[in-house]
């Protein structure tokens, strides 16, 4: 005769065992490729395989930096990211109070239309938008990483639907006060969104960093490459170099998964705010 | 009183400059480009040469008789449609799970989210690492319960399957969030109601789980067709179409014709074809997304 309460600890227990085995082998794929990427070449290569090395072998690291300029290849991505994530966090809190604020002629159908712009997926856009670029002459440069991605229907769709929540009483006073409507947003509107900016920076600076089909498509030259596009490159050379390419990996890697770590509460917030993609 | 009148007046050219940038770009980089492809897709234009040809459908043509191009979309059918009933079962089950009394939760949830924000082509990369014939992990596991190694990457159904698996841990973080969001806005009395009449587990979560979330798993479904159909990252670094073109996917296919063979009116018609199948599913959506825009 087993107690009912014992019957529940039990499948407590067992669903703790479960749902922690199953945690485990979704993160060990991250837990192999740093272990990979700090292991001799002849560990690497052993069947079975072997989990820890019996050293740590950091040269790796140097090795991959020099086999490839990763470290150009960081800075020309952070460049990016960071320029892009402050250009939409203008640009997107502009327009999102246009659409929250402002009353003017057709402020609900642009709205619509800028909804419906996110479901133009991109390799229809991916053609003109490069031969765009080319007519400009800013293929190979960081204003073709840049420009395209200095406005997000996705960035003001999540801060109007934020402003909304703002209560107007502290803006009229304002205007009575003589402000204008740009200090209105700079000094008001901004300071009370904190969290919805910044699970909006988080998102973009994540989309940029890890963006792949882009890069691949507007640089040629070598000094020009992001982390992304570097690694894939790198991916070729070294077919089987796998202490060079985990090395490669985790420092591609490595950021995001840091802003994650510390801002974990924004990406969550971003996707369950708006149940969209990208 | 009076300025908040004057101030009213002037909106108009007020919301025009606030939107000024983002216009621009849109214009630039979303209008632009979607009226011009669909132009592009009725004409032969290799994008170096100064003369663009009209051809009227014969993109479309020379796009339906390519044997090649049914391949493509039936692979991407593949993909899709492998990835997301995985995809669906093992999100809301870790969600399930973890809306209950569970040790730990933050750290699980961060474990479980974590595939889905790092790049894919770095994933992809340790992706391929794992899928090693010879000293990959993969093999290794199998080899536990005494089957043979597989050749993952280099014969075309075990390359689909490795896609597939790969697509289902990097992207079924995401839909857990959503689920969780879903499950945590049910209200327990329903679940206490059952109790009281002697539901089990399994009763529960088909009568009241299951029906309540309805509106969540459809949006996730539909989301994620949308985005599988345009899977390309992890394509090219994991198995680069290969072998023998069995993974080669819609978008990869437009990529090869716009920007290795610079046929950019066929390049075109393949992607105003994938912009058609992908808006027929966003019109099934577009309800769902108007309710939770206005609703609100």
């Amino acid at each position: 005769m087993g107690s009912p309460r014992l019957i529940k600890n039990l499948k407590s227990i067992l669903t703790h065992v479960f749902i922690y085995l199953l945690a485990f082998l979704t993160f060990a794929p991250f837990l192999w490729m740093i272990l990979t990427s700090v292991k001799d070449m002849s560990e690497i290569y052993v069947y079975p395989p072997k989990w820890f090395p019996s050293e740590f072998k950091f040269e790796n690291y140097k090795n991959a930096f020099d086999a490839a300029p990763f470290g150009t290849y960081y800075i020309n991505s952070l460049i990016a990211a960071v320029s892009v994530t402050i250009g939409q966090l203008i640009t997107c809190s502009m327009a999102a109070f246009a659409f929250a604020r402002l009353k003017f002629k057709g402020n609900n159908i642009l709205f619509l239309l800028f909804l419906g712009t996110m479901m133009v997926p991109y390799n229809v856009t991916m053609i003109p938008s490069f031969m765009m670029l080319y007519w400009l002459g800013w293929i190979d440069t960081y204003s073709a990483l840049i420009v395209p991605g200095l406005a997000s229907a996705f960035g003001t769709f999540l801060l109007r639907q934020f402003f909304l929540t703002i209560p107007k009483e502290l803006e009229e006073a304002a205007y009575i006060d003589g402000a204008t409507k740009f200090g209105v947003l700079r000094r008001i509107i901004i300071p009370l969104s904190k969290p919805a900016l910044a699970t909006l920076a988080v998102f973009t600076f994540m989309g940029v960093f890890n963006d792949f089909i882009w890069s691949l498509i507007v640089l040629n030259s070598e000094e020009m490459r992001t982390v992304q596009l570097g690694l894939a490159v790198f991916r070729d050379r070294y077919l089987t170099q796998w202490d060079l390419l985990m090395a490669g990996s985790v420092t591609a890697v490595l950021p995001i998964l840091l802003v994650f770590f510390f801002a974990q509460k924004y990406f969550i917030q971003g996707i369950t705010l708006s149940g969209l993609k990208e | 009183m009076k300025k908040n009148i004057s101030m009213r007046k002037g909106d108009g050219l007020s919301a025009l400059l606030f939107l000024s940038p983002t216009l621009l770009v849109f214009g630039a980089f979303i209008l632009f480009p979607v009226i011009f492809s669909f132009y592009l897709s009725f004409h032969q234009w290799n994008m170096f040469s100064t003369d663009t040809k009209f051809v009227g459908v014969d993109n479309y043509i020379r796009l339906f008789q390519n044997e090649e191009f049914w391949d493509v979309l039936k692979n991407t059918a593949i993909y899709t449609f492998g990835t997301i009933p995985l995809n669906m079962i093992f999100s809301l089950m870790v969600a399930y799970i973890l809306n209950k009394k569970i040790i730990g939760k933050k750290l699980l949830r961060t474990l479980f989210f974590a595939p889905v924000i790092i790049s894919p082509v770095a994933a992809a990369v340790v992706w391929r690492w794992l899928y090693d014939p010879n000293f990959g992990i993969f093999n290794y596991f199998i080899g536990l319960f005494g089957i043979n190694p597989i050749n993952w990457l280099n014969e075309p159904t075990a390359a689909m399957a490795a896609l597939i698996i790969m697509g289902v841990w990097k992207t079924f973080g995401y839909n857990m969030v959503l689920f969780s969001a879903g499950l945590s806005g049910i209200p327990d009395n329903y679940y206490e109601a059952a109790q009281i009449d002697g539901a089990g587990w399994w009763a529960k979560f088909w009568h009241i789980t299951l029906p309540m979330l309805a509106p969540t798993t459809f949006f996730i479904m539909i989301m994620s067709i949308i985005s599988s159909f345009q899977v390309f990252d992890i394509v090219y670094v994991l198995t680069s179409g290969g072998p023998l073109g069995s993974t080669k996917v819609l978008v990869f296919y437009v990529y090869e014709y716009a920007f290795k063979f610079f046929e950019m009116g066929y390049a075109s018609a393949m992607s105003y074809f994938l912009f058609l199948i992908l808006f027929i599913l966003t019109l099934l959506q577009v309800k769902y997304m108007k309710s939770k825009v206005y609703g609100a």
